[in-house]
Parts: structure tokens; C-alpha cells; sequence
């Protein structure tokens, strides 16, 4: 079946999808590691900390930049209700990503002066702040948006529900895991040692969430229940939640045995994992309960223009982006600072 | 009730320009900078000189300062379409969106993806690597203004769209006229120009200002001085009679286009032949009359049309719902074309020294380069605030109001996020600014340190500010 307008919404969701993933994933750890200076005082390892992600956070970033462009050229009817949907919390988070990606460079121009300190508070504030928005946005959406004639209609605080602040706080410990776990893979000695124990404390707390939260969201609307509950769906979802046990047992015995690496990926497993049963769970809706993909793409003239971009660049992107990985690559210590 | 709906959009307009008008200042700056940065560092790699390395690890700090700032306040920019004109990113979306996308996949990747190895890299890649890593940094600002200079020219000159009669969306028809609309390269070219310019004039203040300190300590300024001092007032001479030239170009094209939008600029209220330039007035939209008008005769009609008696429109043809507030850009066209003139005599000046051998020596002409600092950047927002303010009552010219692009965000919404915004900013970027101009005021040396933070403490102002290192020191000890 060659209908165009039917499979191109299709096709850009699964793309949409694994940008934000990757956005999640990429600046889930910088965000994470913001946090993760509450908790580690020393200045040269909070320097250590730093250096692991200020050659590579602005790339990261700029997945979030395509997530929102990509929202505005294929789905501008998503775009233009969500956003105005989640005003206040976007507005916010755009201001705690001035602060904390300022920091990177403020923080060190303004060493030895007492200012340097207030950046570092901006760092922390900051990626703690963007990290609740984010996860209570994306609560927002699967608890939905009251929408009339194609355009958002209710108040300005109807995304603050104690849901929305439960997948707040989960994004946050999220990304403090993917952030503890990133620095047992990237640095030595007393950081590393600490980023383990931490790992350990985030991983029973992240579990904790996304049990609370996968229970929670089928009680929002029918349609989420039947989903995951009815034959012959159950063949299909199934696998998630039990995936979910086995990458927490692994990432505790990883974390327990000493391995570098693992525990990383087992934190990377679990968001995938989040990710594909959030999708599982809204598909085909774009803005739940009223709009689908369909509803508010743009016509197939703009996706498939957008689309033959997309697939020639997106490689090219990857490709660069993980050469400059592999030259900022191996464990920094304090010794060596940033070289 | 309805009177809160018109506060929320005149916020909604406000904040938005607001906020662009601080991001346009950063990559301005980025674009010019990065442009000289792999100037600098091909220069070195083929002289092998090492005044032009000292150069660039000196510049590259303020570098890495500047886009930092660039990306934070974009990405505001990014989620801004939709937050406050989300009828318009609905309508237009299926054209600016996916120019906004080609932008973030041709140039953000590429900037973000290679920044990295250009501030932190020249250790771990070899040295043809790093420079090119360098211009792939350039490449991408220059990318990124084409794809945001096609979005914005499409507004001001809309092409090769249908509009779907169900839902008054914008359809793209060819995406080759839309890109290369008629405002496109004129815009492009003049706003090149614009930021080379401003980081002329920021580079050559800088120069200036240690030129001056030297002068006053009886020495004799470093070589990283005057090599940058030259380079800049190359490019002012050069770069500055282009721009008017680029200019007076773009004028044609307005007035060819948005033949409403030019008299505003030039408060014409009656279409005429061998009309005057005004060089000053205040345009009354209420009496239909430019009051205290000063102009020289015959010069408007030459300018516009570079003929004598050639015939200028005028403000009452057309409608008065269709006519953008001329007092604004009136003077903001005006302040723009007077910088760009002193620009020019500024570069002229400069060839005058430097075909007396007094280039480095004439303390009253570095004084001047110093007050110029700001010129370029005043001069480009003003060029803005012209373009911008006079497409008004249009987001998308002719065919799509901006009353009628607004979202529906609430009186007490657009109020927190406007005091937020602002508080933010003036800390923020208040801050960058005197981080910026305090790392500026220590001078190049020779030996110059890496972008590298385990050499902060001598990134900022170590000259300056003796007693703040040696605190630090004596902490750490
Ligand atoms: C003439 C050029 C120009 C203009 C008119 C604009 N920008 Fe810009 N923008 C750039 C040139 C640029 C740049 C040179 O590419 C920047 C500056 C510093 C930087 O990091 O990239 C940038 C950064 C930047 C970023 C961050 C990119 C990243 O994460 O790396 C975003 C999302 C935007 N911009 C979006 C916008 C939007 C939506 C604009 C329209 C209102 C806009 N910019 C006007
Ligand atoms: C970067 C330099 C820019 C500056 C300084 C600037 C300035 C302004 C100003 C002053 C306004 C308010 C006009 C008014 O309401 O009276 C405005 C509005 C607007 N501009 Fe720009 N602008 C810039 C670039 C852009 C670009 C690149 C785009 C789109 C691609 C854009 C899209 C808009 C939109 C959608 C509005 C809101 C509707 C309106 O008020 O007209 N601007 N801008
Ligand atoms: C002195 C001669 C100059 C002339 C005759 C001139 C002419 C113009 C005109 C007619 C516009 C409005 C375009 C429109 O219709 O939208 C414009 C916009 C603008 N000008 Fe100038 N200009 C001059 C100098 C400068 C200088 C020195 C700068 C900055 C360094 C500058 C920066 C800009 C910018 C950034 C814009 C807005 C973007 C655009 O539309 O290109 N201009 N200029």
C-alpha cells in the first residue's frame, strides 16, 4: 500500500520517537550529573565530573532542538497545542537550560571568585529543574490535554497533578542513575567508588517509580487499561515489564562485581524500555485523549521533503557525533583534569 | 475580558522580540568569530608564525563564552514559535518548521558536533584534524543563518505555497521558490555583511583599548595587538563600503515588495515623484503627517529609485489597518544607515593612518575604534527591529495576521514567563557580558594558554586582578 498520507505520519512518529530517545538518553546523563554535584563537595573531582561531558553537552542538546523542529515541521498540530498546553513548564525548563548550560563555561571563567560558586548552584538548580519538567510534561501528555476544535482549552496549571509529579521526580532520579552510572564507566578512585554507591540507592529508587507509574497510567483512560490488558496485546507487551526485572537484576550484580560498562547500559535498557511502553501505551495519539498522528501532521508534500533530508543527514549526524565521542574517550581522573 | 486577550498579545510580541533580539547578538557574534577564528589558525598553520596561534587561543575563549550564550538563548527561540504563536507555527509550520529542522540537521549538529573538538581537541587530534574541526564550527554558523534567513525572507516575501481552504494552512508547493523567495539573498548578504562587521569592530576595540593601555604604561604594544588591530581595520574598510552597498540593494528589493513597509521607513505619506530624503521627522500615524520634517529635495527619489523624478509610495496608499508604525522604524532604519556610514569613514580613516605609518600610534583614532565597540551590534538590531516591525501587522506578509498568530496563553502566564525571562536574561547575559569584557581586557601573550579550564585562573583578568588569584592561590595552598 503506497498511501502516502497514511504511512509518512507513521514513519516520522518512529523518528520522533527515537530522537527524543536519544535526547533523553544523551542529556539524561549531563542533567544527571548536575544533580549528582549536590552530593559530591570536592571541588577537583566536581571539575572530573564536568569534564566528562563539556566536550559533548551541546550535541547532546541539540537533540532536544530537533525534537522541537522536527514537532514544528511534521506534527505543527501537536506542536501548536502541546506547547501552549505545558506553557509554564516549558518556559521553565528553558530557563533552568540557560543556567545550567552557562555554567559550563561560567563556572570556570569565574574560578577563585566568590561568583563561581553561585554558578555552580545554577548547574545544580538548573539540571535538577529542566529534569522535573521534562518528566512532568511527558506525564502531561499521557494524562492528556483538553483540546477544542483542534486547539488547547484548558487552564494553565491543568498539567500539576500528583502524576505529572511522580513522572517529574522518576526523570529526575532517571537521570541521576544514567548520570551515576556514566561515571563508573567514565573516572577512577574515590569518584568512582561513590558513583557506585549512589548507583545502587538511584536504582532502587528509579525501580520503585516505574513500577508506581506503570500501574498508575492504565488507571488514567479505558483505552491505556485494554492496551496492556487484553488478547492478544498481551502477547506483545508482555516482555516489557519482564525486561524491566532483568536489567535491574543485572545492573545490580554488575554494579556489585565492578564492571566499568554495564551498568551504564543496563540504565540505557530501562529507559528504552520506559520509552517503548509510554509509546505502546499513547499510540496512535499524538495529543491524548482527542488528536492522532493523523490528525495534526502537516501534508505529505512537507514530511516527505523533511523525510529525504532526515534520512541522507541523519547518518552523517551519527557518524560525527560518535568520532567526537571516541576523541574525548577513556576514564578522566583527577590527575589528568581535562586532557 | 477582552481587554486581558490584548495585554497577553502585546506581551506575547514583546517577549518574542525581546528574546531574539538578545539571542541575534550571540550568533552575530558567533559567526563573525568563528569565521576568523579558522582564518587565524590557517593563517598559522601556513606561516607558522606564532602570533596568529596566540591569537587564536586567545580568542577562542571568548568564543567558547559567546556560543555558549548563542545555544542557550536559540534553544528558547526553538520552543518560542510554539509557546506564543502557536495559530501561525499550525499554519506555517509545514514551511518554517521543516526549514527549521534542515537547520538543526545541516548546521546545529555539525557546530555542537565539532565544538568540542575545537575548544578541548588540539591535544588528541593532529593539527589538520583541529583546523578542521575549526571550519566545520564556521561552516555550520554560516549554515545556520542561510536556513533561518530563508525561514524569516519567506515570512516577509511569501513563495510557491497553496493555502488549504479546509484549515488556512500554509501548503508547500515548491520548495525551491519558497527557499529562494526574492528577500532571501539580499537578507542573507546584508546580514553576512552585518555580523562580519560587528565582530570587526568588537576586534578592533580590543585592539584599540591594549594599544591605549600600552601607550599609557610607556611600552610598546605586544605583536597579538597590532596584528589584530590591522586585521580588524582591513575588514572595516573593506567589509563597510560593501554593506551600504548591500544595503542600498535591499532597499530596491523592499521597495519593490513591501512597497508599504519602505514608505514607513522613509515616512512618506504621499506617493510622489521627485520626493525628498528626510533626515529627520516624526512620522504621526494619527494626522497622516510627518511633523519638524527635514529633508533634502530630490535625494529620496534617487536613492529609491536612482532616478531623479522616479515615483516613491507613499503611506496613503494604503489602508490604515495595513500600515506598520513608522515612528519605530524611521529612526531604528536611520541609527542603522548612520553607523553604517560611520563604519565606512572609520575603515577609510584607517587607510589613511595606515598609509602614513601612524596606525599604531595615533591615540586619538584607537580612541574611536574603542567607542566603536558596540557599533556593529547597534546597527544590526536596529536593521532587525527595521525588517521586523515594519512587516507588521504581518507575520506572514500579506496573508497571515500577527493578531491572529497568538496562542491562547492566559494574561497571568504570559506575565510570570515575561518577568521571568527578563530577570533571567539581564543576570545571565548581564553576567556573560562582564565575564566577556573583563577576559577581553587582559591582553594576548605570547605563549598564549589553550582553551583548556586547568589555565582558568588565567583566563580572566590575571593582570587586573592580582588580588583574586593570589586568594585562590593562597586557598589552595
Ligand atoms: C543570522 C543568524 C541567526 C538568526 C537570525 C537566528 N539564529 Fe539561532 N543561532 C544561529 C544563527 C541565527 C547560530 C550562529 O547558528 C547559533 C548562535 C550560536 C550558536 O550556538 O549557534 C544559533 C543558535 C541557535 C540554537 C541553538 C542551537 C544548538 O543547540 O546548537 C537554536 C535552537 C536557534 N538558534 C534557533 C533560532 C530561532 C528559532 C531563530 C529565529 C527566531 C534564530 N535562531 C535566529
Ligand atoms: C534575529 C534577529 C531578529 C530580530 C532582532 C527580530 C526582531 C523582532 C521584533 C522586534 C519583533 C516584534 C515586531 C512587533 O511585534 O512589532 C519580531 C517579531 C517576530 N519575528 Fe522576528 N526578529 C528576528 C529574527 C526572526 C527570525 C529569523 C524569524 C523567523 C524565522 C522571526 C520571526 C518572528 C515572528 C514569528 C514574530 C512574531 C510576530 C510578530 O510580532 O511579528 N524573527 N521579531
Ligand atoms: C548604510 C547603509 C545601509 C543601508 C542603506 C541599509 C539598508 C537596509 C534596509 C533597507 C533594510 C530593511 C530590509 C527590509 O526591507 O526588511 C535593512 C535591514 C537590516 N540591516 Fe541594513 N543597511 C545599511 C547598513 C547596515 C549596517 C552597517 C548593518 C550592521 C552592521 C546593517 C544590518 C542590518 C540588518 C541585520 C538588517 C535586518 C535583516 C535584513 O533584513 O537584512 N545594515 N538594511
Amino acid at each position: 500500500m503506497m498511501d502516502f498520507a497514511h504511512w509518512l505520519p507513521i514513519i516520522w512518529a518512529v523518528i520522533l520517537i527515537a530522537a527524543i530517545s536519544i535526547y533523553v538518553i544523551l542529556d539524561g546523563f549531563d542533567l544527571g550529573i548536575g544533580m549528582l554535584f549536590m552530593l559530591e563537595r570536592d571541588e577537583t573531582r566536581r571539575n572530573v565530573m564536568i569534564s566528562t561531558i563539556a566536550p559533548v553537552w551541546d550535541g547532546n542538546e541539540t537533540w532536544m532542538v530537533l525534537g522541537g523542529a522536527v514537532l514544528y515541521g511534521v506534527f505543527p498540530g501537536a506542536y501548536a497545542t502541546l506547547l501552549p498546553a505545558f506553557y509554564l513548564p516549558i518556559v521553565l525548563m528553558l530557563v533552568a537550560l540557560i543556567f545550567r548550560g552557562v555554567a559550563f563555561e561560567f563556572r570556570v571563567m569565574t574560578r577563585g571568585t566568590p561568583r563561581a560558586r553561585h554558578w555552580d548552584l545554577g548547574f545544580m538548580i538548573g539540571s535538577a529543574v529542566a529534569a522535573f519538567c521534562q518528566g512532568s510534561v511527558l506525564g502531561g501528555v499521557i494524562q492528556g490535554v483538553k483540546v477544542t476544535d483542534g486547539a488547547f482549552s484548558g487552564g494553565s496549571l491543568d498539567w500539576l497533578t500528583p502524576f505529572t509529579i511522580l513522572c517529574g521526580l522518576s526523570v529526575m532520579c532517571g537521570y541521576a542513575l544514567l548520570g551515576a552510572t556514566w561515571l563508573v564507566w567514565r573516572t577512577t578512585g574515590v569518584l568512582e567508588a561513590s558513583c557506585r554507591h549512589w548507583a545502587g540507592r538511584l536504582a532502587i529508587g528509579l525501580f520503585t517509580c516505574i513500577v508506581a507509574v506503570s500501574f498508575w497510567t492504565p488507571l488514567l483512560h479505558a483505552p491505556y487499561l485494554r492496551r496492556w490488558t487484553e488478547w492478544p496485546n498481551i502477547l506483545f507487551v508482555a516482555p516489557v515489564p519482564v525486561l524491566v526485572i532483568v536489567f535491574g537484576l543485572l545492573l545490580a550484580a554488575s554494579l556489585r562485581k565492578g564492571h566499568s560498562r554495564v551498568p551504564f547500559l543496563c540504565a540505557l535498557g530501562w529507559f528504552f524500555l520506559c520509552l517503548s511502553g509510554l509509546g505502546i501505551t499513547v499510540w496512535p495519539y499524538a495529543v491524548p485523549p482527542t488528536l492522532t498522528l493523523w490528525d495534526v501532521s502537516s501534508p505529505p508534500s512537507s514530511q516527505f521533503f523533511q523525510l529525504v533530508g532526515t534520512v541522507t543527514l541523519l547518518p552523517i549526524i551519527l557518524t560525527y557525533t560518535i568520532y567526537s565521542y571516541r576523541v574525548f574517550r577513556g576514564k578522566v581522573s583527577e590527575a589528568d583534569g581535562y586532557h | 475580558m477582552q481587554n486581558a486577550h490584548e495585554i497577553a498579545f502585546l506581551l506575547a510580541r514583546f517577549q518574542f522580540a525581546f528574546t531574539v533580539g538578545v539571542h541575534i547578538i550571540f550568533p552575530a557574534f558567533s559567526i563573525g568569530l568563528a569565521a576568523y577564528l579558522a582564518v587565524l589558525e590557517g593563517l598559522w598553520l601556513a606561516t607558522g608564525r606564532q602570533v596568529f596561534l596566540d591569537l587564536y587561543r586567545y580568542w577562542i575563549k571568548a568564543f567558547s563564552v559567546v556560543f555558549g550564550m548563542g545555544v542557550v538563548s536559540g534553544l528558547v527561540m526553538a520552543y518560542e514559535f510554539g509557546t506564543n504563536w502557536s495559530v501561525f507555527s499550525k499554519k506555517a509550520g509545514p514551511i518554517t518548521g521543516v526549514l527549521l529542522s534542515y537547520e538543526v540537521m545541516t548546521a546545529f549538529f555539525m557546530e555542537a558536533g565539532f565544538l568540542g573538538v575545537m575548544l578541548f581537541g588540539m591535544n588528541k587530534v593532529g593539527r589538520g584534524l583541529h583546523f578542521a574541526a575549526t571550519c566545520c564550527v564556521s561552516v555550520g554558523t554560516l549554515i545556520s543563518m542561510t536556513w533561518i534567513l530563508a525561514s524569516n525572507s519567506w515570512m516577509q516575501t511569501p513563495r510557491g505555497y497553496r493555502i488549504d481552504p479546509a484549515n488556512g494552512q500554509f501548503l508547500p508547493d515548491d520548495w525551491l521558490a519558497i527557499i529562494f523567495n526574492p528577500s532571501f539573498p539580499f537578507r542573507l548578504v546584508h546580514m553576512g555583511l552585518a555580523a562580519f562587521l560587528s565582530v570587526a569592530f568588537a576586534v578592533g576595540a580590543t585592539g584599540a583599548w591594549h594599544l591605549l593601555k600600552a601607550r599609557r604604561q610607556g611600552r610598546i604594544s605586544s605583536e597579538p595587538v597590532r596584528v589584530m588591530f590591522s586585521m580588524a581595520m582591513w575588514m572595516a574598510a573593506i567589509i563597510a563600503p560593501l554593506q551600504i552597498f548591500a544595503g542600498d540593494a535591499h532597499g530596491l528589493n523592499t521597495l519593490k515588495y513591501q512597497p508599504a513597509k519602505l514608505a514607513a521607513m522613509e515616512g512618506d505619506w504621499n506617493s510622489e515623484g521627485r520626493a525628498p530624503e528626510l533626515l529627520f521627522g516624526i512620522p504621526n500615524m494619527k494626522t497622516e503627517h510627518t511633523d519638524y520634517a527635514i529633508g533634502v529635495p530630490l535625494l529620496g527619489s534617487l536613492i529609491l529609485t536612482h532616478s531623479l523624478d522616479g515615483k516613491v509610495p507613499g503611506m496613503k496608499d494604503f489602508p490604515r489597518d495595513q500600515r506598520p508604525p513608522s515612528p519605530v522604524i524611521f529612526f531604528s532604519f536611520r541609527i542603522m544607515v548612520a553607523l553604517g556610514v560611520l563604519m565606512m569613514l572609520v575603515g577609510f580613516w584607517s587607510l589613511w593612518h595606515r598609509r602614513n605609518s601612524t596606525l599604531f600610534t595615533s591615540p586619538a583614532f584607537h580612541r574611536v575604534a574603542l567607542c566603536m565597540a558596540p557599533a556593529g551590534f547597534l546597527a544590526l538590531l536596529c536593521g532587525w527591529i527595521t525588517t521586523e516591525v515594519g512587516r507588521q501587522p504581518w507575520t506572514v506578509y500579506g496573508l497571515l495576521r500577527t493578531s491572529q498568530s497568538v496562542s491562547p496563553v492566559v494574561l497571568s502566564s504570559m506575565v510570570v514567563s515575561m518577568t521571568v525571562f527578563v530577570v533571567v536574561y539581564v543576570v545571565v547575559f548581564g553576567s556573560g557580558l562582564g565575564i566577556l569584557v573583563r577576559m577581553l581586557g587582559r591582553e594576548p601573550e605570547e605563549g598564549e594558554h589553550d582553551a583548556d579550564p586547568s589555565h582558568a585562573s588565567d583566563i580572566l583578568a590575571t593582570r587586573t586582578h592580582p588580588a583574586i588569584v593570589d586568594a585562590s592561590a593562597a586557598k589552595g595552598a
